[in-house]
């Protein structure tokens, strides 16, 4: 049962106000979101990056739950032993205490350098959900690409010159290989706060590993105005760029199918990182940016379709 | 009542294991190590343990595990070799930042290039500095009982840091020796229940781990406490061991002396190399000749006053080291006693060799050779070459 808004808004924040993160701030929006789904009390891990050094700095904390910190690759290890302790303690009687296990990590530490220790801790089948803050780039060390940043988007490491507009490489699909793992399996964005919430509530429910991938604008690296986070996020959904959807038992279920699929640019095109690809030079990219969305939707749909013959 | 055994070190490390029978084990595989994950693997399998037993994806990942479960309040364990230690390089570091008396046993291997998979103890060397406890190990018998007092010392309120214990690979961990096995039951009492502080897994409680410092922090002074709290493992370990010494009868010291109450000579050696080298005492013994041997136990706080006072009067000593030292300095071990000799004022005509690189052969006559170098020192004064090696083929 989805709780409503005016009971979500009721419950305590697990990360309290006052953090130093940027204003409008996805991440942020989305920890809140993901936390206020439990209904036990929590332990947080959280990969280096934003919004690990913008809730810990020394002697404060923003976190109302226990919370670790270890390194930038290995939240999800790191979880696995939180988890495995958990276990062991319960099974010795050691503690009486119930949790839940929530482990952050933004893009680059969970596409890139920690999509290993990931893998693993599915793979071994920890009760835990993940969640990526995704804000497509490395913006705790100032905008770097990732293996999320799309086709196209400026960063200080795919830069845009004589020779080059911006990154060369589509996004990898994360959201499938964690699919391909099993588990309950979901991505979601802050703009459709229900569909995010009942997807961790779900999570929670679920004896195994989850993963919840989800997107979080990122005003500074993206180069929006800060107060329109959520309707960036909203015009990734209405553009199909980022679609709602979940995996479980195998079978892809499509949350949230627009009416009329918005084209690309327009989540594009008031986003400063893109602002290069509105050149006429520069409108091969434009149409190859919206035929990698339509294939991702299509295919999305045949999988959905696929899943209902059984 | 204790049981006799003939066993391997792998086996006899993993008998301790399974004595002190951690919440969690964190672990990968690799040559030679393997047997004590697969021993381990096996009483999960028969039910003869409650750990909770997680086959990680790599060592980065196994000493992750590691620190959140050791975060989480569990009492927790883990072992590797060579490049395992190599991989979990920065998790060493933040293991012994965080103050998590983490206990590993590493089976001593070399490091590649070239790959290759017998002992040295370059793996262990590598991590020196990383803040852990490392304390060397003779033989099958000094394993078991080195990594059981490991638990102690890691735990020690004053000290609170993660240990390694280690022996050499396939010298020791794959040859059958006699091992002493004490009863479960004595050992759970030694070790006693875990309590941790500050456990994650407390929901009246919550805290924070791993904290960021910013600018302006506290990071010096964290440092220097972890500096203050390696130094008291000195003392820790002696208590610990005295401790020990009633339950088991074997006592251990910082190092061990052998035959060096009136010695002229000696060497110093850390791991199995030290068992050859108190026959070769025997021998010059048996010949009037005053040599003598001091085998390196606790490595890591480095015990320098002891080592200087053991050292001095000397006419001549010669440290090996079974690690490659890259700079002219000469290998780490012989650095150390260097350097503590030189800040004590004391002078000790001091030779290195780097020896048993890569699993070569140590021989009586390797050691007999360093012997007769610094014989002739002691009678000459003179040391013509600082650094030499050991069993290089020519």
């Amino acid at each position: 049962m989805v709780a409503t808004l005016k009971e979500l808004a009721a419950k305590e924040d697990k990360l309290s106000p006052g953090h130093r993160l940027c204003a409008g701030c996805g991440a942020s929006v989305v920890a809140r979101m993901i936390l206020n789904a439990s209904t036990l009390p929590v332990v947080v891990a959280s990969a280096t990056g934003c919004m690990e050094v913008s809730t810990t700095i020394f002697p404060y904390t923003s976190w109302r739950s226990s919370f670790i910190h270890n390194a930038f690759e290995n939240s999800g290890a790191t979880m696995s032993g939180v988890e495995a302790a958990y276990r062991a303690l319960k099974r010795k009687g050691k503690m009486k205490d119930e949790f839940n296990f929530v482990a952050f990590g933004g893009d680059g530490g969970t596409f890139d350098i920690g999509l290993q220790s990931l893998s693993g801790a599915f793979e071994r089948g920890h009760r835990m959900l993940y969640v990526c803050y995704d804000n497509e780039a490395y913006m705790n060390t100032g905008i770097q690409r990732s293996g999320a940043t799309p086709m196209g988007a400026w960063t200080t490491t795919s830069e845009v010159g004589k020779k080059q507009a911006g990154k060369i490489q589509h996004r990898k699909d994360l959201t499938g290989i964690m699919a391909a793992h099993g588990g309950y399996v979901a991505q979601a964005s802050p703009s459709n706060w229900r569909d995010l919430v009942k997807k961790a509530e779900k999570a929670f429910a679920f004896d195994g590993p989850s993963f919840i991938n989800v997107l979080a604008p990122c005003p500074r690296g993206w180069r929006f105005p800060s107060e329109q986070t959520i309707e960036f996020a909203r015009l990734a959904v209405e553009t199909c760029y980022w679609p709602l959807f979940e995996v479980e038992g195998g079978k892809y279920k499509i949350n949230v199918k627009p009416k009329t699929k918005k084209p690309v640019t327009e989540w594009l095109k008031p986003q400063g990182r893109f602002k290069h690809l509105f050149k006429d030079v520069n409108a091969d990219k434009l149409d190859e940016l919206q035929k990698f969305v339509d294939d991702q939707w299509d295919r999305l749909l045949a999988l959905e379709s696929a899943c209902r013959l059984d | 009542m204790a049981r006799v055994e003939a066993i391997t070190g792998n086996v006899a490390v993993a008998e301790a294991m399974r004595a002190v029978e951690p919440d969690v084990i964190g672990v990968y595989p690799i040559t030679p190590q393997t047997i004590i994950v697969e021993a381990y693997a096996e009483y999960v399998a028969q039910g003869e343990v409650g750990t909770e037993f997680v086959a990680a994806e790599s060592e980065h990942s196994a000493m992750s595990i590691c620190v959140g479960a050791a975060a989480a309040g569990a009492r927790t364990m883990t072992c590797t070799s060579s490049q395992g230690l190599a991989l979990m390089w920065e998790e060493l570091y933040i293991a012994a930042g965080l103050r998590l008396p983490i206990v590993m046993f590493d089976v001593n291997r070399s490091l590649s290039a070239p790959i290759n998979i017998h002992c040295d103890h370059s793996d262990t060397m590598g991590a020196r500095d990383s803040g852990w406890i490392q304390i060397f190990s003779e033989n099958a018998q000094e394993a078991y009982d080195n990594f059981i007092q490991a638990v102690r010392i890691a735990e020690h309120p004053d000290v609170m840091l993660p240990v390694m214990v280690m022996m050499d690979g396939f010298v020791i961990s794959h040859s059958i020796q006699r091992v002493e096995l004490l009863d479960e039951d004595k050992v759970k009492k030694f070790v006693g229940e875990w309590k941790p502080d500050y456990p994650l897994l407390d929901a009246d409680h919550p805290v924070t781990w791993g904290s960021f410092d910013g600018l302006g922090g506290f990071y010096f002074e964290y440092k220097k406490e972890q500096y203050d709290a390696l130094q008291r493992a000195k003392d820790v370990s002696q208590e610990v061991a005295k401790e020990y010494a009633k339950l088991s009868g074997r006592e251990y010291g910082l190092f061990e002396k052998y035959k060096m109450d009136d010695a002229e000579v000696a060497i110093v050696a850390a791991g199995s190399t030290a068992g050859t080298a108190k026959t070769v005492v025997d021998t010059y013994r048996q010949n009037g000749i005053k040599a003598g041997l001091i085998k390196i136990r606790l490595y890591r706080p480095f015990p320098a006053e002891e080592m200087v006072e053991a050292l001095s009067g000397l006419k001549a000593a010669a440290v090996l080291d079974r690690s490659p030292g890259y700079d002219v300095l000469g290998g780490p071990i012989f650095q150390d006693i260097q350097s503590a000799l030189y800040q004590s004022g004391t002078s000790v005509p001091l030779v290195n060799y780097i020896y048993g690189l890569g699993g070569r052969d140590v021989l009586v006559s390797h050691i007999e050779k360093a012997y007769e170098d610094i014989l002739n020192v002691a009678k000459t004064g003179k040391v013509d070459k600082k650094v030499d090696y050991l069993g290089l083929k020519e």
